[in-house]
């Protein structure tokens, strides 16, 4: 049987060499974004080290409560002190500050990639794949271009995540925008609005419990991610939990694994209801508040 | 009159590379045709009207006959592949951009078939919406959006969210967020279509009430015919895109231009149409509240009845008197009739046939029929009500109630 011997595509090959031409040529911008992103988690969390974790702890607690309600506050609460209590603040606030911070670069990238696709169909054609590959390429392969990119440290760590949790907001913020019903854009426009209002005052608005889905889902595999990103140097819990993988030590590997578990649900528990119309405790102030200025500006005119 | 809005062969095809389809359809083939060969629709196929100021114009067709599209034509949300749209001699074609925003922002306003009432805002600021797309300030607009809701009932409702109101109260702030704009053109889209029969009746009273008070033009789209013969002025009827007859209700009542106007009103129920006043007669004698007891009695001889209507002062309605009172007073030799003046039985001139029978049912005599000031219309008797329902051929309305 003559073997069939076709020449292999040279595609991993291709990919290497577009990096380090963009090593090569890009220096300098790369230089400049990790030496900006560098400072401000760095900035971040020294500023939150600075404050003692019992009064960070209580702030925590109150922010919580506002947006969310007493139970959860309490529990936040105390699995934040269990944290504290098993050593591992520091590393919760530098797993914290990694995540606040990539989460904020996909979603200010990801919500404008977002309307731009209900915009352009063309571009939705396109940045289906592109999405498709996002989420599916196994997240430890972006650590390699990030490294070669950005060197070891916060930065490639921070590059890593903001891939990995992009495509949520992207795809949740498309399909909450096309799902605006056809009558609410059509009144919009009949009652004279230009595209931009329509988008601000419709569309926005309509489509936010879908794009704060968006929103929480990028949160959580930002939570997810940056355990990985430990591995080429981001520090935080993962770091911790990668320790303790490599010494076999299980107590370790416990308390660190549950840090980042109670990160995770006071961040979901948190972003989950910002948005979705529920009654929250900030909302009744605000209310209350509006109600008392009313009931002045009443006497004041009587 | 002023013409206010005018259509000249106006044709819409749906799709993008509609001048093959326009050919053809300037080649004079018909709808399917065009379909299979294009794979495109024509909306609205070479249609004329216009519509004069202060009018409510309604279309009416089934539906995919094209009265929704051609009343999107109207403020540009469509445009015309072929043919004319002015607003005020202006074409609406023509119009750049931003003037096409100005002449929806400040000329026309619309009602939608289901509301399409934002439900992240309040009632307020709803009714508000095309005033802050405006630029009006935020104080005015509340103050303008409250004066819309007390026009139309709801301004308990002001703070409320869309979820917390009922369809009938939903389509009234649809109603207000349209009247507040103060815009002369009212495009109405089935904007009752999705309420309940009773509501609906409710809603077209006070739309009729409503538009003797503002006077706007009125395009009104439908597929009830009982509601475009209720509230048209004129009224057009569509099919497959075209218009088939223009006219008021009594015109195409009386003298339907083809088959399909004919079949088309076959089954509509007449007793919902017309009202007390299309039906009243004048009765053959009637006597001034000032004139004696032998006047009364000559002229009830002379119409050969044993009553008569009372009239005062601008043909106000007094009441009535009885032959046998008439007759109890000449024998006494009293002249005047004043004393013996009774109470009579009435019904607005607007209360529709239906409702006007239980009352004549009821009546001791034949019914009076009044304006809204009182002044005597004319009456209504047992036999002119048959009369009227054999030559209509609609009695099915009044065998159920």
């Amino acid at each position: 049987m003559p073997s069939l011997e076709l020449p292999k595509l040279p595609l991993g090959d291709a990919i290497e060499w577009f990096v380090r031409w963009l090593i090569k040529n890009l220096d300098l911008i790369f230089d400049f974004v990790r030496e900006v992103l560098n400072a401000i988690t760095g900035a971040f969390s020294d500023g939150l080290l600075w404050v003692h974790p019992v009064f960070l702890i209580i702030i925590f607690g109150v922010l919580i409560w506002l947006i969310t309600n007493k139970l959860t506050a309490l529990f936040s609460v105390v699995g934040l002190a269990l944290v504290w209590n098993m050593g591992l603040w520091p590393q919760l606030v530098n797993t914290l500050v990694l995540v606040v911070v990539a989460v904020v670069i996909a979603l200010l990238i990801g919500i404008p990639t977002g309307i731009l696709m209900t915009r352009s169909r063309k571009l939705e054609g396109a940045m289906r794949p592109v999405l498709d590959f996002m989420q599916t390429m196994p997240p430890f392969v972006y650590l390699i271009p990030a490294v070669m990119l950005f060197g070891i440290g916060v930065v490639p760590g921070l590059f890593a995540t903001v891939i990995f949790a992009i495509p949520p907001p992207v795809r949740l913020t498309y399909l909450g925008i096309t799902q605006v019903p056809e009558e609410m854009k059509e009144m919009a426009v009949a009652f004279g609005a230009n595209d931009r209002q329509v988008l601000a005052k419709v569309e926005l608005p309509l489509s936010l419990p879908s794009i704060m889905a968006g929103v929480n889902q990028c949160i959580m595999l930002g939570i997810s991610m940056v355990v990985i990103a430990s591995m080429i140097g981001a520090g935080g819990l993962g770091e911790v939990v990668m320790r303790s993988v490599s010494r076999l030590d299980l107590a370790l590997g416990f308390e660190s694994g549950l840090a980042i578990v109670i990160l995770a649900m006071v961040l979901d528990r948190m972003s989950r209801n910002i948005g979705s119309g529920k009654q929250i405790p900030l909302s009744r102030i605000i209310e209350r508040y509006k109600k008392h200025r009313k009931k002045k500006e009443a006497e004041q005119s009587a | 009159m002023n013409i206010k809005i005018e259509a000249k062969n106006l044709v819409k095809i749906y799709g993008e590379n509609t001048d093959k389809a326009l050919e053809l359809f300037n080649q004079g083939l018909s709808r399917s045709e065009i379909i299979q060969e294009t794979g495109l629709t024509v909306g609205v196929a070479n249609v004329n009207f216009e519509i004069a100021e202060g009018e409510i114009f309604v279309i009416i067709g089934l539906s995919g006959s094209g009265k929704s599209t051609l009343l999107r034509c109207i403020n540009g949300l469509l445009m015309p592949t072929s043919g004319s749209l002015f607003v005020d001699d202006k074409a609406v074609e023509k119009l750049n951009e931003e003037e096409l925003r100005k002449l929806r922002g400040e000329k026309i306003s619309m009602v939608f078939q289901h509301f399409a009432l934002l439900p992240n805002r309040t009632i307020t600021d709803n009714v508000a919406f095309g005033l802050e797309l405006r630029g009006t300030p935020l104080e005015e607009r509340r103050k303008r959006a409250q004066e819309a809701l007390v026009k139309v009932g709801l301004e308990e409702w002001k703070d409320k969210l869309p979820s917390e109101l009922s369809g009938g109260m939903k389509q009234r702030v649809g109603l207000a967020r349209a009247l507040v704009m103060d815009s002369d053109i009212l495009l109405m889209d089935e904007p009752f279509g999705a309420l309940d029969a009773l509501i609906r009746a409710e809603m077209q009273e006070e739309l009729i009430s409503l538009q003797r008070e503002i006077k706007k033009t009125v395009v009104f789209v439908t597929h009830d015919l009982d509601e475009a013969l209720r509230l048209g002025d004129r009224i057009a009827i569509m099919r497959d895109g075209a218009i088939e007859q223009v006219g008021t209700a009594d015109e195409i009542l009386s003298n339907p231009a083809n088959e399909y106007v004919e079949k088309f009103l076959q089954g509509i129920d007449v007793s919902k149409i017309l009202d007390a006043n299309s039906i009243s007669k004048w009765p053959r004698e009637v006597i001034r509240e000032t004139e004696g007891v032998s006047v009364a009695l000559h002229r009830m001889k002379k119409a050969d009845t044993d009553y008569l209507f009372v009239l005062g002062a601008r043909n106000k309605l007094v009441g009535m008197i009885l032959r046998e009172d008439v007759l109890k007073l000449a024998k006494d030799k009293q002249t005047s009739i004043k004393d013996i003046i009774k109470e009579t039985d009435s019904v607005q001139s607007n209360t529709i046939m239906r409702d006007v029978y239980p009352e004549l049912r009821n009546a001791e005599k034949d019914l009076a029929v009044l304006d809204e000031n009182g002044r005597f219309l004319g009456v209504i008797t047992h036999s002119i009500l048959l009369m009227t329902l054999d030559e209509r051929k609609g009695g099915d309305g009044i065998a159920e109630s």
